[in-house]
């Protein structure tokens, strides 16, 4: 019990910590393929840090309850993955974390967070379909929905379902907010809608926000290493390779691409599920 | 005298009573003391025959026949006049049909078939008693505060309150005999007179849309009461039985399977799935109490209360895949349409249709998980959409309008009402709510049955439900700033209902692990043989009520802090131009000018225009389908 | 340990200008000169910024607008001038509607004259606000405590 708790410890602090340092490598990797020096690699703390350190303000007393409730569901979906528990579940728990995330965006009842907000939720409606069918291929692949049922299993996930990890990459970009579908809020500096959601947020509101997001790039990471990962020891290597790598291969697509319009992101994100997951699972629920 | 007769009578009586008194306090206080007393009775047959249920025939079988038959010609008198009065031939002509089909065989056929358990009260029998008893009386004692206001707010329908009240409350009769006739003809007329009184409420205001839209519901209801009645003259003339747990405990077969299409029809029809469901859409011009009650804990119940009887009959048959395809379409489409709705009651009834789509699919796939799945459904759906259309109701009270758009000022002008608006929400799709575990539970059931179809559409259509209640909710706590304050009264006679809704809502949650300990695991475990278990994982089941735990106490736990933390405000950012009031800005001219804010209706991707005929065009097909097979004589 | 020295989000207006101390200030961005090394964003959202860095002259129409963007930046927060416009008015100094710089209306921590403001000027010159930053942060700290 005692080594449980303090595991649960060790994931709410290493988590952001590494999700952090993966910002902070993106944004050289970004500067550098951009011919930049670009900001030191600890430079996402130092933001957090600085916003901590700001004066807190507001535009009414209700909009910051919700980011921090986001965060502390977020904070639970990590959790339940990295201890290994059902994967449907930590879906679930990271929507209701997302959902608060874009109440926050409404409550500030500000134009530009509005409009934030409501690309926000047409994004989550584009991606989970396929997140949904993540977790369904995977009990298909494994018949567990537990995380360390699927992680010790004899062969890599990825092997009866390319499909569907093709598919979770292209909505990795929305989970990350990456071009070309970072409609809602993005990392780099000027869009049309200001900040979108997090407009109105600043000081220590913003810097949860960030630590928040910090926190969906591992989880979102997690999926990805959840496809590689066998019983053996030595897949778990090949499966943070792999995560670097989906991860990098994001960074490229950041780079490569403009932002699209929402009809694109939507319509281009469920014929990708449609095809990709649902033929998947078609031929896995055959050979059943 | 046995309570079971209370049950269903006591109902009745009220109903005869309300509709004789004239005077309003007289007849409120009536009102209010029987649906009390509905409660409580519910409470006691529940309590009574929990454990053990009861299966018996009344002494005086016979006489009730007759009564019921009388019954049913003055109906069918009633709605053959109704129909030809107002032009609408197709509701005589079915009446006639339907009438003629039962009375010829109630007179010929019926003769030599006994039947040994009338009425049956089993553990899914409790579940949908206690549902129709708490919730049924909480709307009926809602309804004497909705109508309070009604008429002064709609001062050009002539004021029936009395008629109104009493045919809710005849409803909830018919209601209760639904669910505990075993008998197939009493099954058939309380079905009837659930059409009857759904077509009484809708038309109550007697506008011209009134009128059109509660014939329409009346003649497809009356199509689906056609369909019922063939299949009873089936079963009678083929199986010498009239019992339904007869027909369930027989085996798959090319014959056994027609009636089983013909009784799944009709409870599609009742369930408003495609291609019936305009119907349900249609039903919303009626007072919003009598929206609560056909669409949250009633009438569409009684349509997916008759499949989950039949459930074992479908499964991988002919009829169950048919009826699994009906759902997934209904399903799958009006979560899409919800999206492009204004008015907060045709979003409530989109997310209805949907989400009786989804029992029906779980139902009619007919593995013990999937069953389980749909009685969790029933219940949380009816009670989480009965405490949001209450809320619509009160709602529509306070700020004159049931457009989502206006809802922005709620916040402002009653924040309790605000609050249970989001808690029944939540109830309806956020994680550890009811309507998601049993969400959860059904997808499980799809993969373990291999339902590719059905995973596929719950997985979008989840997507779909996810978007249109959050950016509904997100206009609830959008906190816009109003600068007059309205004036309300919230009368306690709404409150009260709404409150026990949202105390229900929570509770059903926290209790679900023992709802499905005490009443479906031994329900399933009796229907199917096997032991059935639960089928979540005991530490999912921990962690969820954890995370419910975690979403009542936090906001509480906020309340310190923010006491605490004092912070400076600043106007909302509109490029420097924000006026100071946060509502207004200045102009290209220096003139002040309304900050509007607009949610997404994505009206070229989800109207209804784009989908309802293509909808109704497929599923008409996929019943010809049904019917083809069958009168060929390939089902299996 | 203060963090506002290693990571100075700017808010960029432009009052009434010519524009060139703006392309110059993009340009600040750009590979070359690659401001993001010293953890500078570009925000365009007051309620992110720490720096307000105005180019161009204060005019009669935009005295509101400079002065709701200032309030809605949260402490501490510096205002640098870029440009001969931003500090003094330039050559539109005499025009009717022209206020003058930007010390009319804010009180402004750091003036980068040029006409127009060279880069490394605009780089050197937010350098210099960081450093009234810390000491404004120090200054915050101070009355927190008291």
């Amino acid at each position: 019990m005692f080594t449980f708790i303090l595991r649960i410890i060790g994931i709410i602090i290493l988590a952001p910590l590494a999700g952090g340092m993966l910002t902070g490598m993106d944004r050289v990797i970004t500067a550098r393929m951009q011919g930049r020096q670009g900001p030191p690699v600890l430079q996402p703390f130092y933001d957090v840090l600085k916003l901590l350190q700001k004066e807190p303000i507001e535009v009414n007393l209700m909009h910051r309850f919700y980011v921090y409730i986001a965060l502390i569901f977020v904070i639970f979906t990590t959790v339940i993955m990295l201890t290994g528990g059902d994967i449907l579940l930590a879906i679930f728990a990271l929507t209701l974390g997302s959902i608060f995330f874009v109440l926050g965006g409404y409550a500030s009842n500000s134009p530009y967070s509005l409009v934030g907000s409501e690309r926000e939720l047409l994004q989550m409606m584009a991606y989970e379909p396929m997140v949904l069918l993540t977790g369904i291929g995977l009990y298909y692949a494994d018949n567990s929905f537990f995380i360390k049922d699927i992680v010790s299993a004899q062969a890599p996930a990825i092997l009866s379902l390319p499909g569907i990890f093709l598919g979770l990459l292209f909505i990795l970009t929305f989970k990350l907010r990456k071009s070309p579908f970072d409609l809602s809020m993005c990392h780099h500096g000027h869009q049309e809608i200001v900040q979108g959601i997090t407009t109105e947020y600043s000081g220590r509101d913003l810097a949860v926000i960030e630590i928040t997001h910090w926190y969906e790039t591992v989880i979102a990471l997690t999926l990805v290493f959840v496809f590689f990962a066998t019983k053996a020891p030595v897949s778990y290597v090949f499966a943070v390779l792999a995560c670097l790598l989906a991860y990098f291969l994001e960074i490229v697509i950041d780079n490569g691409f403009a932002r699209v319009k929402w009809q694109l992101a939507l319509d281009s994100s469920w014929i990708i599920t449609g095809v990709l997951g649902t033929v998947n699972l078609i031929i896995l629920s055959f050979f059943r | 005298m046995n309570i079971i007769y209370a049950l269903i009578l006591f109902p009745l009586a009220a109903a005869i009573v309300i509709f004789f008194v004239r005077n309003d306090s007289i007849r409120n206080a009536v009102v209010k003391v029987s649906a009390f007393v509905v409660a409580v009775l519910t409470l006691c047959v529940f309590a009574w025959y929990f454990q053990n249920g009861i299966s018996f025939t009344p002494a005086n079988g016979e006489i009730i026949d007759i009564v019921i038959m009388v019954i049913e010609v003055l109906v069918a008198a009633y709605l053959i006049i109704a129909g030809l009065k107002n032009k609408k031939y197709i509701v005589s002509v079915f009446s006639v049909i339907q009438t003629t089909l039962i009375l010829w065989f109630e007179l010929t056929g019926k003769q030599g078939i006994e039947v040994e358990n009338s009425i049956i009260f089993d553990k899914l029998t409790a579940i949908m008693v206690l549902i129709a008893g708490v919730i049924g009386s909480l709307i009926c004692l809602y309804a004497v505060g909705y109508m309070k206001w009604y008429h002064k707010q709609h001062k050009n329908y002539k004021e029936r309150k009395y008629f109104f009240l009493a045919v809710l409350f005849l409803f909830l009769s018919a209601m209760f005999g639904l669910v505990l006739s075993n008998d197939l003809t009493w099954l058939y007329f309380c079905w009837e007179i659930t059409t009857l009184c759904s077509y009484l409420l809708i038309g109550y205001t007697k506008t011209e849309e009134a009128k059109n839209n509660s014939f329409l519901a009346l003649a497809i209801n009356l199509g689906g009461g056609i369909a019922f009645a063939a299949a009873i003259v089936f079963i009678g003339i083929n199986f010498k039985t009239l019992e339904l747990s007869d027909l369930i405990a027989m085996k798959r077969s090319a014959t056994v399977l027609i009636p089983v299409f013909l009784l799944s029809v009709a409870a599609l029809t009742k369930s408003a799935q495609f291609p019936f469901s305009s119907w349900l859409l249609g039903a919303m011009v009626a007072p919003t109490p009598s929206s609560a009650l056909l669409h949250s804990a009633t009438m569409v119940k009684a349509g997916v209360y008759l499949i989950i009887r039949l459930a074992p009959l479908l499964g991988l048959s002919t009829v169950g895949i048919i009826v699994t395809t009906i759902g997934c379409i209904t399903f799958l489409i009006c979560s899409l349409i919800a999206i492009s709705q204004t008015d907060a009651k045709k979003i409530l009834a989109y997310s209805t249709l949907a989400n009786l789509g989804l029992i029906v699919i779980c139902a009619s796939v007919g593995t013990q998980e999937s069953i389980w799945a749909a009685i969790l459904l029933v219940i949380f759906h009816a009670v989480s959409k009965s405490l949001l259309f209450l809320s619509v109701g009160s709602i529509e009270h306070q700020i004159g309008s049931r457009s989502v758009e206006d809802m922005d000022i709620l916040l402002h002008v009653s924040r309790r009402l605000s609050l249970y608006m989001i808690i029944g929400m939540a109830g309806m799709f956020l994680a550890p709510f009811g309507m998601l575990i049993s969400k959860w539970v059904a997808m499980k059931a799809f993969i373990d049955s291999n339902h590719i179809l059905a995973v596929i559409v719950i997985a979008y259509g989840s997507a779909a439900t996810l978007f249109y209640w959050t950016k509904w909710m997100g206009k609830l706590v959008s906190n816009a700033n109003v600068k007059k304050q309205r004036k309300h009264t919230f009368f306690a006679e709404e409150e009260i209902p709404i409150f026990i809704h949202t105390v229900l809502v929570v509770l059903s949650c926290f209790g679900f692990p023992l709802i499905s300990k005490y009443a479906l695991v031994p329900f399933l475990t009796d229907l199917y043989g096997a032991d059935a278990i639960i089928p979540i994982g005991t530490s999912d089941v921990k962690i969820m009520i954890v995370m419910l735990g975690m979403l009542l106490i936090i906001p509480i736990g906020f309340i310190p802090i923010y006491k605490q933390d004092k912070r400076r405000i600043v106007p909302i950012y509109m490029a420097g131009e924000n006026t100071g009031d946060n509502e207004t800005f200045y102009g290209g001219n220096g003139e002040k000018r309304k900050v509007e804010l607009r949610n997404w209706y994505l009206e070229s991707y989800f109207g209804t225009k784009r989908f309802s005929f293509w909808c109704n065009v497929i599923s008409i097909c996929v019943l010809c389908v049904g019917v083809i097979v069958l009168i060929g004589g390939f089902a299996k | 340990m203060n963090f506002i020295k290693k990571s100075p989000w700017i808010l960029h207006y432009d009052g009434s200008s010519c524009n060139g101390c703006d392309i110059e200030v993009l340009a600040s961005l750009t590979p070359l000169y690659d401001v993001e090394r010293f953890g500078i964003i570009n925000t365009g959202n007051p309620k992110h910024a720490d720096i307000l860095l105005i180019t161009g002259s204060v005019n009669e129409q935009n005295i509101p607008v400079v002065k709701q963007l200032y309030e809605q930046m949260a402490e501490p927060k510096a205002v640098v001038a870029v440009g001969i416009c931003a500090t003094s008015g330039g050559i539109f100094a005499e025009c009717y509607n022209v206020v003058g710089g930007v010390d009319k209306v804010l009180s402004v921590d750091v003036y980068v004259p040029g006409c127009a403001a060279r880069p490394e000027a605009v780089i050197d010159g937010v350098v210099k606000a960081l450093g009234i930053l810390e000491q404004k942060q120090k200054r915050m700290r101070k009355r927190k405590y008291r």
